[in-house]
């Protein structure tokens, strides 16, 4: 396949923004809990995919759409506290090594749990959007929609995080946690309010994609390791960073996957990912190495 | 290297393994072999993994060595024509290069920790996601096999998968030469090097050790034996397919595989092997057996043993961070130290 600058690559560069808003939205929220509680929960995709079978769930059970959505959203920012409560904090003082593997570790768990529980077919919620034609080109309306919504989202939680009390709490904890205990702060309330936060966006992810894509226990592995890249590329714990290469790591899927196969995009996007973490280790973003 | 005579008593034990299953598991005799054999091909390249695990170098991209080892010794076969015996060394060459490639600006740049781990995690999705998407050589998701030759025995072309006893010497002599590996860089000085840039980079460095070459070092040799680990894999397995043999779901098994053994001990990542494959298979046996779970669950009760594994995965990490062989001799240590009156300091 030849790849010329025509009309369908501008469409490819413009889908690739629209699943840039996707990818900011669940690399913000991986971010924000590891630049506060200074975990990566490489079960973060499992829980966007336990987001999506119980919006599925809920959707098939008769509720309007909005409301499973929000059940969804609900649901996984629960998981994300009883996450924390239960796996991360007994690991809280272990070696960093051992706090990315208990997540590893539930990320089976997870992934097992949902084959158990609704088996491996692939389900879908039957929601067709439609799409919009300009000049050619064609973009559906649920990526259209899941773009408003991320960014939405993600002006919110800056809202939060930098005109809230809880939100400036959480700010001082990511920058200094040995001082925050002695400024009268509980390091522990705010902890778990921020793994409820990134399950809450993990879950209002899940309400994003399952407009766009089929259910499936395994999705996770697809989406996992892109949300890790675009956090260390654009330097973990930094949320602006993050929100930069989301946009430059789906252009990379977009255009690879317009002009070669779906996988060299992918695969591009990682040889790009490597190549500038030998270059800035810090990420692009990131204040310290 | 001279044995104790408990470990030449359990050399010999397992050198007769095989005519003991004859003798009083004939009837099984295929399935226990193989589940040994796959014991000792795993505990190779677990082995292998803790090599430069042991001096926190946490890699999650161990799944790219073995999985161009399994692909480059198939591939070459079947496209080349290229026996094994050439095969892997090139196949291991490449693995070591790639290695090289991204350990040296990881270590030159002193990248650690989280972002090593997922650095790492990045070049195991790389290959798995070359190997997917070169699918008209590599068969893509669905896997290859290699071209059989003759009957499936021959030296030639390495095939020895018909003959379970042959299998398993050869595995038991690659886990023997695992052994070997770790013994020899644990009595090396460059273990001392590694331990001390493990615990303070800087001091290490300034003491006039070359931290970045050190690790390159031990780096290599990891890397070369998961690639040996999976070519052997495939040759005996004679299929291979992106998710078993590469993949992130590879790596984070031989990471929890040797963390539940025990990461600081020779034999540890063994025990690890064990463990790890008999808890699957009893589970996966108990529950393929148990008819009432079948009518509850169906065909999606096959995934109750990876839920089962991966809780009691999580709890081993919480409550057993030095794995079973590492507690059960940190406990037998404590105890003589007891006898000794002694205080030992507890690393």
């Amino acid at each position: 396949m030849e790849c010329q600058l025509d009309i369908f690559f501008l469409e490819a560069v413009l889908n690739g923004l629209l699943l840039a808003g996707l990818l900011a939205l669940l690399a913000l929220g991986l971010n924000l809990i590891f630049g506060v509680i200074d975990v990566v929960w490489i079960c973060y995709a499992e829980l966007v995919m336990v987001g999506m079978y119980g919006i599925n769930y809920a959707y098939k059970a008769g509720a309007p759409f909005l409301a499973a959505a929000l059940f969804g959203v609900l649901l996984v920012a629960l998981a994300g506290a009883i996450l924390h409560q239960l796996v991360i904090r007994p690991v809280l003082d272990a070696a960093p090594i051992n706090q990315l593997l208990v997540t590893g570790g539930m990320l089976f768990v997870l992934q097992a749990a949902a084959t158990v529980a609704f088996g491996i077919d692939f389900k879908n919620l039957g929601i067709r959007l439609g799409s919009i034609n300009v000049a050619d080109m064609s973009f559906s309306y649920s990526r259209i929609i899941t773009f408003g919504v991320a960014s939405a989202a993600m002006l919110m939680l800056w809202l939060f995080l930098s005109r809230t009390y809880v939100g400036i709490a959480i700010r001082a904890i990511a920058q200094d946690r040995q001082i925050m205990p002695l400024m009268g702060v509980d390091h522990r309330n705010i902890y778990l309010v921020t793994s409820g936060i990134g399950g809450g966006l993990a879950g209002l992810g899940a309400a994003l994609m399952v407009l766009q894509y089929d259910i499936y226990p395994q999705i996770g592995l697809q989406f996992g390791p892109l949300i890790f890249m675009i956090c260390v590329l654009g330097g973990l714990g930094s949320m602006i960073g993050g929100f930069v290469a989301a946009f430059i790591i789906s252009e990379f899927i977009a255009i690879g996957g317009s002009c070669f196969a779906t996988e060299w995009g992918y695969a591009i996007a990682f040889l790009f990912f490597m190549v500038v973490i030998f270059i800035r280790p810090q990420g692009l973003f990131g204040g310290k190495a | 290297m001279r044995l104790s005579r408990s470990a030449m008593a359990g050399l010999g034990l397992l050198i007769a393994l095989p005519f003991l299953i004859r003798f009083f598991f004939g009837a099984s005799e295929r399935y226990y072999l193989h589940l040994l054999i796959q014991i000792f091909i795993w505990s190779f390249i677990y082995t292998g993994w803790s090599i430069m695990g042991r001096f926190g170098l946490t890699s999650l991209g161990h799944g790219a060595f073995t999985g161009i080892g399994a692909y480059g010794c198939i591939l070459l076969w079947n496209y080349a024509g290229l026996t094994p015996w050439l095969g892997i060394p090139i196949a291991v060459a490449v693995a070591v290069l790639v290695a090289l490639l991204v350990g040296y600006p990881c270590f030159h740049m002193r990248i650690t920790g989280h972002y090593f781990a997922l650095l790492t995690l990045a070049l195991t999705e790389f290959v798995r996601l070359c190997i997917v998407g070169l699918r008209d050589y590599t068969g893509g998701s669905l896997g290859t096999q290699p071209r059989r030759y003759g009957d499936g025995l021959s030296l030639y072309a390495m095939q020895f998968e018909p003959s379970r006893t042959l299998s398993f010497y050869i595995a038991l002599a690659l886990w023997l030469a695992g052994l070997v590996i770790w013994k020899w860089i644990d009595r090396s000085m460059d273990r001392y090097a590694l331990e001390a840039a493990s615990q303070d980079e800087e001091a290490a460095a300034s003491v006039g050790i070359d931290v970045t070459r050190e690790k390159l070092k031990v780096t290599a040799v990891s890397a070369a034996m998961c690639a040996v680990g999976g070519a052997i894999y495939a040759q005996y397995q004679m299929y291979i397919g992106p998710d078993t043999i590469a993949g992130l779901s590879v790596s984070l098994n031989i990471v929890f595989a040797v963390i539940a053994g025990g990461l600081w001990t020779m034999l540890g990542p063994t025990f690890g092997a064990v463990f790890t494959q008999v808890l699957s298979e009893v589970l996966r046996v108990t529950i393929q057996s148990t008819a009432g779970l079948q009518s509850a669950f169906g065909s999606s009760v096959l995934a109750l043993d990876t839920l089962i594994y991966g809780l009691l995965l999580v709890l081993f990490i919480i409550y057993m961070p030095r794995g079973i062989l590492g507690t059960i001799l940190e406990r037998r240590d404590k105890r003589h130290s007891r006898i000794a009156a002694t205080p030992v300091k507890a690393m």
